[in-house]
Parts: C-alpha cells; sequence; structure tokens
C-alpha cells in the first residue's frame, strides 16, 4: 500500500477507535471499536506484524502494572481507606472551609500520587462529596480541588497517571529518578493550584459549617484499622517500587507484591470475591489501551510521527520546554491525553528525557482546560445534555482557563530549574 | 402573605432567625423552607470520571463495584444534608407549620422559580464579608437579588457591621479627557 494511503486509512482509524471510545454506542467497552480497529491495521498490512509484537512487547509491563494498581486501588476502597481518608479530612478540615479545602489537596495530592489518578477521580471525590455534605458545607470549590488535583498531583511518579507509565520506558529514567526529576514541578503544580482555586472561590471558602454527623454510619475503630493496614500496605508497595527499580525489576512486580498482601486476607476474610477482583483489573479497559497503542503506532510509522518530532523544538532549553508543554495540553485536548502521549514520547525521548518529562506536564495538567479530558468528550457530553438544562460547561472552562496556564508554565519553569540543578 | 426562606450552608440558621423575628412572628405567614442541592457539584465530580475513558464512566460501573458503592454513599450524604437542614431549620421555627421544599439544579434558578406566587423571599449575604462591596454577595445570590419576583430581605450572618466600615470617600477624580478622547454621551434623560 502506498505510504500516503496507508496513513489516511491508519488516520481514519484512530478516529473511529477515539470517536467509538467517547460515544461508546450502547454503552460498550470501548475495547468493542479499538479491537476491531487495531484487526484492520494488521490485516490491511498498513502495520506489520512485527511492528505489532513490538509494540505489545513494550506496552506489556504497563498493562501489567496498570491491572495491579486498579485492583490494588480498589482493594484499598474495600479495607475503608476512603473512608478513613474523608473522616481524617474531616477532622482536620473541620467544618472551616479553607482548612478543609487544604486537607482535601492533602489527601487528594498523595492518593493521586501512590494509588493514581483514577482512584482520586473514582473512589476519592464521591467520598469529598459526602464529607463536604456531613459536614454541611459548601462543597463546590473541595470537589473541584479533588477533580484538578486528579491531573496536577499526577506529575511525580510513574504511577501516579497513565501517561507516566506509557512514557517511562520512552524517557529512559528509572523510577527514582522520574520521582526525583518530578518532584519540584509537582510541588509547584500543587501550589499553582492551591493559589488559584483559593482565589477563584474565595466567595465560597467563607462562614463556617456544621460539625453534625461528621462520622459515616459504621465509623468505628474497627474501620480505623482495617484502613491503617491497607495504608501500611500501600506504603510498603511504594518503596517496593523504589527498591524494584534499583534492582531493575518492573515496578509491576511491586505492585502485585501490594495486590497479593491486601488481597489474601480480603479473599479469606470473604471481603472481596475472585469475581470481584477480575472485574477490578478491567480486561477491557487494557485491551482498548493495548489497540489504542497499535493503531498510534501504524499513525506514526507512516509520516506523521516525523511530522510531530519535527514540531517538537529539538533542545531542552527552557523555551523549548515550554513549547512542548503547550504544544503536548493542546493535543491532549483535542483528542484524549493517551493517544497525545503515544504520539508525542517517541518524538520527544530523542531530544531527551527532559523533553518527554515537559510532554508528561502537558499532557497531564491540560485535560483541566476542558474537564471532561478532551475536547471530543465534552462535545459529545454537551450533546447529550441537550435536551436538559444548560451545561454547566462555563465554570469549569473558566477555572480550567485561569487555571492551566498558570499550572502548565509554573511546572514546566520548575522542571527546567530541576533539571539543571540535579546532577 | 407567602414567605419563601432559602437555605444555604453556613447562613440559614440567621435567615430563618429573621424570619421568625423580624416578621411579626409570622402570624398567618404560610412560609416554604427551601433547600437546593446543586447539581454543579455534582456534574463537576462526573464529567471528571468521564475524561478517563473506559475507566470510570459513571452509571456504567459493575454492579456492587467500589465506585458504585463510593457514589451511593455521597449521594446519600447529600440527600442526608438537605433533609438535615430542613429539619432544623423547621424546628427552628416554632409555632409555625413551614412547607419543606428540597429541589435539585442550579439553585439561582430553582430559587428564583421556587419564589414564584411569594410576597416576600429571605437570603442571606453569603459572598466574601471580608471586604464590603459587590462581592459579598455570592454568584447565586447576586442573580437571585437581581431576579426574584418578589420583594427580597437580606440578612446579615452574624453582626451587620458598623458605618466604620465605609470606605473613605474616594478623592476627586483625573480631570475629564480632552474632547475627542473617548466617548462622551450627555447622561439620559430623567436622571
Amino acid at each position: 500500500m502506498p505510504n500516503a494511503a496507508a496513513e489516511a486509512l491508519a488516520v481514519m482509524l484512530l478516529a473511529v477507535t477515539l470517536v467509538g471510545a467517547v460515544v461508546r454506542p450502547r454503552g460498550l467497552p470501548e475495547a468493542v471499536v479499538a479491537v476491531p480497529a487495531a484487526a484492520v491495521v494488521l490485516l490491511s498490512g498498513v502495520l506489520r506484524i512485527d511492528q505489532a509484537r513490538s509494540v505489545a512487547t513494550s506496552l506489556a509491563p504497563t498493562l501489567g502494572f496498570l491491572a495491579a494498581v486498579l485492583v490494588l486501588a480498589d482493594l484499598c476502597d474495600r479495607y475503608g481507606l476512603f473512608d478513613a481518608a474523608g473522616l481524617r479530612m474531616a477532622v482536620l478540615g473541620g467544618p472551616r472551609p479553607v482548612r478543609l479545602l487544604a486537607a482535601v489537596f492533602l489527601v487528594a495530592s498523595v492518593v493521586t500520587t501512590v494509588l493514581s489518578l483514577d482512584a482520586t477521580v473514582v473512589l476519592l471525590t464521591p467520598v469529598v462529596l459526602a464529607t463536604v455534605a456531613r459536614l454541611r458545607v459548601r462543597g463546590k470549590p473541595h470537589v473541584y480541588a479533588c477533580t484538578h488535583l486528579a491531573n496536577s498531583a499526577s506529575l511525580l511518579l510513574p504511577v501516579s497517571n497513565l501517561t507516566n507509565l506509557l512514557a517511562l520506558r520512552a524517557s529512559g529514567l528509572s523510577f527514582s529518578r522520574f520521582g526525583a526529576t518530578m518532584a519540584l514541578p509537582w510541588l509547584v503544580a500543587i501550589f499553582g493550584e492551591w493559589v488559584v482555586l483559593r482565589s477563584y472561590f474565595a466567595g465560597d471558602l467563607v462562614g463556617q459549617g456544621e460539625a453534625v454527623a461528621a462520622c459515616p454510619q459504621g465509623a468505628s475503630r474497627g474501620l480505623d484499622n482495617h484502613a491503617l493496614f491497607a495504608s501500611g500496605v500501600v506504603l510498603l508497595t511504594l518503596a517496593g517500587f523504589f527498591v524494584a527499580s534499583a534492582f531493575g525489576v518492573a515496578p509491576a512486580f511491586a505492585a502485585l507484591g501490594g495486590v497479593v498482601l491486601l488481597g489474601v486476607p480480603a479473599l479469606v476474610g470473604r471481603r472481596v470475591t475472585l469475581g470481584g477482583l477480575g472485574a477490578a483489573i478491567d480486561l477491557p479497559f487494557l485491551a482498548f489501551v493495548l489497540a489504542l497503542g497499535v493503531v498510534v503506532e501504524a499513525v506514526s510509522v507512516h509520516g506523521l510521527g516525523k511530522l510531530v518530532a519535527g514540531l517538537l523544538p529539538g533542545s531542552e532549553s527552557l523555551g523549548s520546554l515550554l513549547a512542548m508543554a503547550a504544544l503536548a495540553a493542546l493535543l491532549a485536548n483535542l483528542i484524549n491525553n493517551l493517544p497525545a502521549v503515544l504520539l508525542l514520547a517517541p518524538a520527544a525521548s530523542a531530544v531527551g528525557p527532559g523533553a518527554v518529562l515537559a510532554v508528561l506536564i502537558g499532557v497531564n495538567t491540560g485535560p483541566n482546560l476542558t474537564y471532561t479530558g478532551s475536547l471530543a468528550t465534552l462535545l459529545w457530553r454537551r450533546a447529550l445534555h441537550r435536551e436538559g438544562q444548560e451545561p454547566t460547561i462555563s465554570e469549569f472552562t473558566r477555572l480550567g482557563a485561569l487555571s492551566v496556564p498558570v499550572v502548565l508554565v509554573a511546572a514546566t519553569t520548575a522542571l527546567w530549574l530541576a533539571l539543571r540543578l540535579l546532577p | 402573605m407567602r414567605v419563601v426562606v432559602w437555605l444555604v450552608e453556613g447562613t440559614w440558621a440567621a435567615c430563618v432567625d429573621a424570619a421568625a423575628n423580624r416578621l411579626g412572628g409570622l402570624a398567618g405567614a404560610q412560609v416554604t423552607l427551601l433547600y437546593v442541592t446543586p447539581s454543579e457539584v455534582e456534574e463537576a465530580a462526573e464529567a471528571a470520571a468521564a475524561g478517563l475513558l473506559g475507566r470510570a464512566w459513571h452509571g456504567h460501573h459493575h454492579r456492587g463495584s467500589a465506585a458504585e458503592r463510593a457514589v451511593q454513599q455521597a449521594e446519600e450524604a447529600m440527600e442526608q444534608e438537605a433533609s438535615g437542614i430542613l429539619g432544623a431549620a423547621a424546628s427552628r421555627l416554632a409555632g409555625c407549620r413551614p412547607e419543606l421544599v428540597h429541589r435539585r439544579g442550579r439553585p439561582e434558578r430553582e430559587v428564583v422559580d421556587a419564589c414564584t406566587g411569594a410576597d416576600l423571599l429571605v437570603v442571606a449575604r453569603d459572598g466574601d464579608r471580608s471586604r464590603l462591596g459587590p462581592h459579598s454577595f455570592g454568584h447565586a445570590t447576586r442573580f437571585v437579588v437581581d431576579h426574584a419576583p418578589c420583594d427580597v430581605l437580606v440578612v446579615w450572618p452574624g453582626e451587620p457591621p458598623g458605618t466604620g466600615s465605609l470606605p473613605p470617600p474616594r478623592p476627586p477624580g483625573p480631570p475629564p479627557p480632552p474632547p475627542g478622547h473617548g466617548p462622551r454621551r450627555p447622561p439620559p434623560p430623567g436622571r
């Protein structure tokens, strides 16, 4: 097949994959569209089998890791870790809105960093919603803090965001090196969010709630002990990531260790069934990521990869890093951050590890702009809401338009600084 | 007389007390206590989940999954918050049988809508009260005060400030720009 035709077919299939993922006809998993698209890529010869195999080989550790972390977060929830976090936030912040916001910042940043942004969005955000309701505090700033930090605070470790895992290999950095370089950008990004949210919601963060029924039902010493055990295992797993990477072992094994430590007692104590653990792995989603990787590779090898590489500046100066982060944020908003990082990371790795990290700052913090992760999702949701009341898009976008540029520039500058300071 | 009292976290007690004390004991008045669960907060949480693609689409959770349970708990807590505030407010209004109304949606729109046919709406100053000015009304309250189809009683939660909080008068402004610089329309008639 001529190159141009192959490229056109690959781009079309990528578009179909993304539309399928956003629209999800009849609520079917996105793999239902993505896997056939990947099959067409292979059958038509747009991507050779050996090329697809190398994509699969490079994605396998990431997928294994993702599965383990998804199960780990699910198990933590079953041990009451997130309920305990809600209780802690209520105790730390009390009915005082600003203190409570600080407590949410602390907990959301830690949860995102250690258990990934999925855990913050899916498991912690509802807990925050419940906590502010129990304290009778106006919850808007706290819920926004949670959703924003799920993105902005996902910079520190490779496990914090699927995008980081996808780019880790391209960056050529070890687990510890990644964390050490991203520490300053991570802190700066969180501080940037604090400044923006604190001033944007100044009017909502006044007065006092009431400390009525701050404890959820069933909160007892027992719950706290189980949660304590779960957080102990999580900390152990975290240490395992660093140790494993120091010995050249894939961090997925450390995550697996955590799953075993939490999962076996949970299975024995009937806290969870094998089926429940299987559902938490979310096989269809793993298949989707693999299929997406194959389709993006097909798009990349037939010319778009070169085009993207040509767009990226060829150095790690402050201006270049800023340009890369901005381009990555733009692409993440146009499509979604997963395909964006799959497209950009190989090109950025040719420039250097700093360039890959700048791309990650862009794809991780950028999605706060359109709040649903991409313009496509946003438009689709808007279409869904067509018949109901007007969607509340304006507030998300207004807040994102304030916070994203601030966080992007500050965190990228911090990255530039960290790259020069670290030996 | 029909009186609507809008209850919001942090300021609702002041509104109930003002309605009870200021309006002559509300004798013969029909009182509606109104609480609105803001939909935009839940929407923000849901929208963030939509961005995760298949990992967390709300409404498509596996039955009994951790995520489904978490969302259910949050909904229960919000329901309890609404009934808790409405109940506490009703018990503060001794000797009067208020109608309790719980709505969901955009608070500013719901409140204006709930005031249809009312004679008086009681709201609190709920914005940034550390610096008095336009921002001492929150966004929703500003909208409600502007659009309410009835009289509005604005209540101070806590002590009202003294006149000492007034900013000093503005110094005389700069001289008007010379002709031809900037539009200068004559004042409209009748002002």
